[in-house]
């Protein structure tokens, strides 16, 4: 019974994988393809794990670390990914309406931002 | 009292990881992790740790453990959101970036209220400058901060303005 039960939350987590392969191929810049590949890291591992702690009981303890350490951790690089890219946003041709952050460094940099 | 605060969560941190890896339990593993927690957290660390922010008392542990269920329904429906995004012919995609304002003041509050938005598929935290927080967002809906904050912020402040200020 747990091993089915397991084995279908396993499949959910690898559904969202696929996806956001998906996403990654169709979204047009860096800032989409993040969001995209987002979901893969959230809710995909967090259910791909959990199905292999139901399917093997005596490992969920194992897969609940796993899964608070990516939950921590993910935040910080795609963090770190967002800003290179919104200092890289002309050469990788992202478009973003409206673009508040570069509002807020052109009033303050006007003078020498080429 | 700030500092006796962080050893005893530093030990049950470090306690309750020992115990998740060391899973079919047994009372001498146990207390063999229990003696190296506490050598651990005995040891002399930073004042400027954050997990000194976290309050104890049992509204915050309540909203704490409510704010676990909000995060993960709003987990849920963004990853749904995005992934209809993702399957619809026309890709409905409006990407921009919002400017966002936080009525968190501690370090952990701010850091909490950044990572929930980034783990939510849909919007990114770009950058954080003091009360100002920079999100990318996958479908602007509203430009303007006040509709921005209401937007995105507004579901988990309120939480995490009781766990951690």
């Amino acid at each position: 019974m747990n091993e089915i039960v397991g084995a279908f939350v396993s499949l959910a987590g690898s559904l969202f994988f696929l996806l956001s392969a998906v996403g990654l191929l169709r979204m047009p810049d860096a800032f989409n393809r993040m969001q995209a590949g987002t979901k893969a890291t959230t809710l995909g591992s967090i259910l791909f794990l959990l199905g292999i702690g139901i399917m093997k009981p005596d490992w969920l303890g194992r897969m609940v670390i796993l899964i608070v350490f990516i939950v921590l951790t993910n935040p910080v690089s795609s963090n770190a990914l967002a800003r290179a890219a919104h200092a890289h946003r002309k050469r990788i041709g992202a478009r973003l309406e409206p673009d508040a952050l570069a509002a807020e460094d052109g009033g303050k940099e006007a003078g020498h931002a080429g | 009292m700030r500092t006796v605060k962080q050893r005893i969560l530093s030990f049950l941190g470090l306690w309750g990881v020992w115990l998740l890896l060391t899973a079919p339990w047994n009372s001498e593993e146990a207390a063999a992790g229990a003696v190296v927690a506490l050598l651990v957290a005995a040891l002399p660390f930073s004042r400027a740790s954050p997990l000194g922010d976290l309050k104890l008392g049992p509204r915050a542990l309540a909203t704490l453990v409510a704010y676990f269920f909000v995060f993960t329904k709003a987990l849920v429906l963004s990853n749904l959101d995005v992934a209809f995004r993702v399957l619809h012919p026309r890709l409905p995609i409006a990407p921009g970036i919002v400017k966002v304002k936080t009525r968190l003041k501690t370090p952990l509050g701010r850091l909490l209220l950044a990572n929930s938005i980034t783990l939510t598929p849909g919007t990114i935290t770009v950058e954080m400058r003091g009360e100002d927080v920079f999100v990318h967002w996958i479908k602007v809906a509203d430009a303007d901060p006040e509709g921005a904050t209401a937007a995105i912020v507004g579901g988990f402040e309120k939480y995490l303005e009781v766990i951690c200020g």
